[in-house]
């Protein structure tokens, strides 16, 4: 058993509906208790979709479980069947209908519907959500793709198909506006986009493509292979997420189906490189910025943060057990320890712990910062209905750059406000617990010093007492470094053993430390 | 959402107080019982609720409880994972050892519910046994309880009447036969503040509310306890209640300024209070709700409505609106039809309208469109298609979050509905 407040993913089957849902005519048949239906609200309230998401619940009670569930079942599935007329059915067990153990698969090929019936396994009590989602896909895409057709290579251009946006995931529908565009230009159609709006009729054409984009690698990475494995189609699996990561997946692209990237390279429509280079954004150097999130998301910015931004990765981690290596690479590559959970304490912990200045991560990350007094964007899924905002705000290509440079920017103290705070601290309106004032007032600030405090649990730091002039110096910092002081001076004094810290040490630490 | 079309599924028309109801035995939409911990851990101030489920029980909390964390939530899903389904001595031992970790974690709470699930239940981990094993190791700090939240024996709001029923026994038995009040079903803390003055200035004291705000002040109960119900949906709770000796007040739901006054008078009748005394007393009360509800009345009036069955509150709101509200009933769906318990609401209903007990969602949605109302209340899952078809909702789950009971909430109650007819008329987009 494990303990959980939050969590960053759902059920697998949660996964199998955002590729149902982000299909057309594909509808899903779940074995489940009536509770389970709660998870139509994240496809119309969280992402405000205009259509129920194509799932049908068989809504089995305690009553039909000494009687008969699986005849519940295959009413179930064809009533579904008869009203919604779907191309394909797919068809599983929530948590509980596994307990009962009725192979959905077998009672619905029992019942000879004149369409696919894909069943599917996912085991509710070791995996989760992207998991089911890469697995359903998977599934749908080996069920129902056929060999290429002949003419495949009659085509003057060459063709892709853009695999992994689902419903309900971050940003994927401008990402797949985004990239087409990059691609088109590049002289690349796009020959299927899926689950993303594909119908069972076009994953039947997935093989026609030249090559697959594997958007997101949690969901489409296993599909991909297949496809390599079946039909010698390759993959890309660059994510194009921030300027350098666009250009090296523009430049494979290019090699891939040799195209010119120039012209795309040449005219790059990104403003991130020349904002980051300008004067103003002197100030973010160095900025520190803990990252977590699905591991797509935070491998893409660990390196725009360092590479395009200039900050500095304190941390980094993922919920994506699945892709624990390739974040825990890239955080040895940072010199920083990956953090691989998905209990959201570790996370909180592991920021007041660390104090960074800038936390990219989901809605729960949003959460601990805000609680923090820290500042934060979400770059990651699970996010709220906020993120899915009304603008257009792709992650993904030269515009998504420019997109996550404002989003990131955006939070943090304007480079001027940050010096006149830091030599005017105790301006009556200037306070040290002002917030950027771009952002309004508010209250959480005064939060920040009070879980400084509460962060003492290690005995060491316990023992070490604070002058009560250092503690006057200490506030005179402004809040958005405050953390980071007292922290370093802690350090400082426990490796030096200074048991009383006073004005002195703490200038010592920040000498010792720099900035 | 799709067109109607039609298959044959399980549905009856059988007859309650010679009124139709539809039957109807099909895929439902709603919630299951442990999304009432979304509000009874705000309520009762010293307790946690710990759900011993899957990782779809937690999702379902959090998706219900919108990830708004302001403060630690008091409750948690304890995930029961592919080890525990192995061996159930092992799954005891799991879960004594995640409670330990949990109240070792937070001294200040005294009352632990364990929340069964369905999972739990299927794989029949007795959580009772435990709560009774667990209770032995912590009391006197902490109290250890267990009810059933699963979606296979319970809908939505039927998790506080396990809840609460789970309390019952707890409760200290009332020495001899003096007389008590008491009110049953969660209710906002200012409301709770509004009918205790009521009860005081009616002259009936010896008042008590369940649930407590704290675990440390449970009302005690016994043969001269006489109970008011503040919700329709506490059967089992009521049940425990008269085991233990205490009566019910026949009485329909305090909404509206009709309501709330017989449910009153339910109470000042059983304490013999003189007609005018009454009178007097709610007299203030009963104006302020008129006068208040008057400019929803406007909005209100001719308006149709169509209930899906979602938190039991239907009947009593339907009668509200209906008779105060003068709104036009098309047909109001209820996960469960408590007869008794609605003894003195389905009544008042007009002649005409479609009582609906369960559900099957698709046909019902099929009637929805036909009976072409011009506001539908619904779960959260059906509000966004509905209006996007240009239909007009109002979701019912706001009906528990919200303040909706008594005189000085009638209009606030009514303002639920009425705004989303006037955002409608509003936006000229
Ligand atoms: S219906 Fe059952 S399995 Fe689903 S969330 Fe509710 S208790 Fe958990
Ligand atoms: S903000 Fe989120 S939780 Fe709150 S009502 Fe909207 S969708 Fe629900």
């Amino acid at each position: 058993m494990q303990l959980t407040l939050w969590t960053y993913e759902g059920p697998p089957h949660v996964g199998a509906m955002r590729v149902a849902t982000a299909m057309r005519d594909v509808h899903y048949v779940l074995h489940a208790p009536q509770g389970d239906t709660y998870a139509d609200l994240l496809f119309t309230m969280i992402e405000r979709r205009s259509q129920r998401p194509p799932v049908t619940y068989t809504t089995f009670q305690a009553r039909d479980l000494g009687a008969d569930t699986a005849q519940l079942f295959q009413d179930a599935v064809r009533d579904a069947y008869e009203r919604f007329q779907p191309k394909a059915m797919i068809v599983g067990a929530s948590c509980t209908a596994e307990l009962i153990q009725d192979d959905p698969g077998g009672l619905a090929d029992a019942l000879n519907l004149p369409i696919p019936v894909i069943p599917l396994e996912l085991p509710s009590y070791q995996r989760k959500e992207n998991w089911g989602a890469a697995e359903t896909f998977y599934y749908i895409v080996r069920t129902l793709s056929r060999p290429p057709a002949d003419d495949r290579n009659g085509r003057s251009r060459p063709t892709c198909n853009l695999l992994g946006a689902t419903a309900l995931g971050f940003r994927h529908r401008d990402d797949v506006n985004e990239l087409g565009m990059l691609l088109r230009q590049l002289g690349v159609d796009i020959n299927v986009t899926a689950p993303w709006e594909a119908t069972p009729d076009d994953i039947a054409r997935l093989a026609d493509a030249d090559f697959n984009v594997v958007m997101y690698p949690e969901i489409a990475d296993t599909a991909a292979r297949w496809l390599e494995r079946t039909y010698g189609q390759p993959y890309v699996a660059i994510p194009p997420i921030g300027v350098s990561a666009t250009r090296d997946f523009v430049k494979e692209v290019a090699e891939l189906v040799d195209v010119d990237p120039m012209p795309v390279l040449a005219d790059a429509a990104s403003r991130l490189p020349w904002y980051s280079r300008s004067v103003d954004s002197t100030y973010l150097t160095g900025k520190r910025v803990f990252i977590f999130g699905d591991a797509t998301h935070v491998l893409a910015a660990a390196r725009i943060a360092r590479e395009e931004l200039a900050f500095e990765v304190v941390g980094l981690g993922t919920y994506s057990r699945e892709f624990a290596r390739d974040v825990r690479a890239a955080a040895r590559e940072l010199g920083v320890d990956a953090l691989i959970t998905d209990d959201y304490l570790d996370v909180e912990a592991r920021v007041q712990e660390l104090q960074p200045e800038l936390v990219l991560g989901t809605q729960m990350e949003r959460h601990i910062a805000k609680r923090q007094g820290i500042a934060c964007a979400v770059i990651s899924s699970p996010v709220h209905v906020q993120d899915f905002p009304a603008a257009y705000a792709p992650q993904m290509g030269f515009e998504g750059a420019n997109a996550i440079f404002d989003t990131w920017v955006h939070p943090l103290m304007m480079g001027l406000e940050e010096h006149l705070l830091g030599m005017f601290s105790e301006d009556f309106e200037f306070h040290n617990d002002a917030t950027p004032s771009h952002l309004g007032g508010s209250a959480t600030r005064g939060k920040a010093a009070a879980a400084e405090t509460e962060d003492e649990s290690i005995a060491d730091v316990e023992a070490l007492t604070w002058s009560p002039d250092a503690e006057k110096t200490l506030s005179r910092i402004p809040f958005f470094v405050r953390g980071k002081a007292k922290r370093n001076t802690e350090t400082f004094a426990l490796e030096r053993g200074i048991a009383t810290i006073t004005s002195e040490t703490l200038y010592d630490a920040k000498a010792h430390f720099g900035r | 959402m799709t067109p109607p079309t039609t298959t044959g599924a399980a549905r009856a028309i059988t007859n309650v107080d010679e009124r139709p109801v539809l039957r109807e035995r099909g895929q439902r939409e709603v919630f299951c019982g442990l999304t009432g911990i979304v509000w009874m851990h705000r309520k009762i101030q010293d307790a946690f609720f710990l759900v011993v489920g899957s990782r779809t029980c937690a999702h379902l909390i959090q998706s219900a409880a919108g990830v708004m964390i302001f403060a630690e939530p008091r409750f948690a899903t304890a995930i029961i994972g592919e080890r525990d389904l192995a061996g159930l001595a092992d799954a005891n031992e799991e879960l004594d050892r995640e409670v330990g970790k949990l109240l070792a974690r937070r001294p200040d709470i005294k009352l632990l519910f364990l929340v069964g699930s369905c999972p739990s239940e299927v794989i029949k981990l007795d959580l009772s046994r435990a709560a009774e094993r667990l209770s032995r190791q912590f009391m006197p700090d902490v109290r250890v309880l267990n009810y059933s939240g699963s979606g296979i024996e319970t809908t939505f709001t039927q998790g506080e009447d396990a809840c609460l029923a789970s309390l019952v026994p707890e409760l200290p038995r009332a020495a001899g036969d003096a007389r008590s009040l008491l009110v049953v079903g969660a209710l906002a803390d200012i409301v709770e503040d509004q009918f205790r003055q009521t009860f005081a200035d009616l002259g009936i004291d010896n008042v008590d509310f369940l649930p407590p705000r704290l675990s440390t002040e449970l009302p005690s109960v016994g043969p001269g306890t006489r109970y008011l119900l503040a919700q329709p949906f506490l059967t089992d709770t009521s049940q425990a209640l008269e085991n233990n000796g205490a009566t019910r007040l026949s009485a329909p739901f305090p909404f509206g300024e009709e309501g709330t006054t017989a449910w009153l008078r339910a109470a000042a009748d059983a304490w013999d209070v003189p007609e005018r005394h009454f009178n007097a007393v709610t007299r203030p009360g009963r104006d302020r709700a008129k006068k208040a509800m008057e400019r929803y009345r406007e909005r209100l009036a001719g308006r149709r409505i169509f209930f899906f069955p979602d938190s039991q509150l239907e009947v009593p709101l339907a009668r509200f609106l209906s008779r105060e509200m003068g709104m036009e009933l098309t047909e109001v769906g209820t996960p469960y039809l408590h007869k008794e318990h609605l003894e003195r609401e389905l009544p008042l209903l007009p002649a005409g309208v479609c009582v609906s007990e369960g559900q099957d969602v698709d046909r019902q949605i099929d009637r929805c469109f036909a009976a072409e109302p011009d506001i539908v209340v619904c779960g959260l899952g059906l509000a966004n298609p509905f209006e996007a078809a240009g239909v007009t909702t109002k979701w019912s789950i706001e009906l528990l979050f919200t303040p909706i009971h008594g005189y000085e909430q009638a209009a606030d109650c009514a303002e639920l509905f009425a705004r989303p007819l006037s955002r409608r008329e509003a936006l000229a987009i």
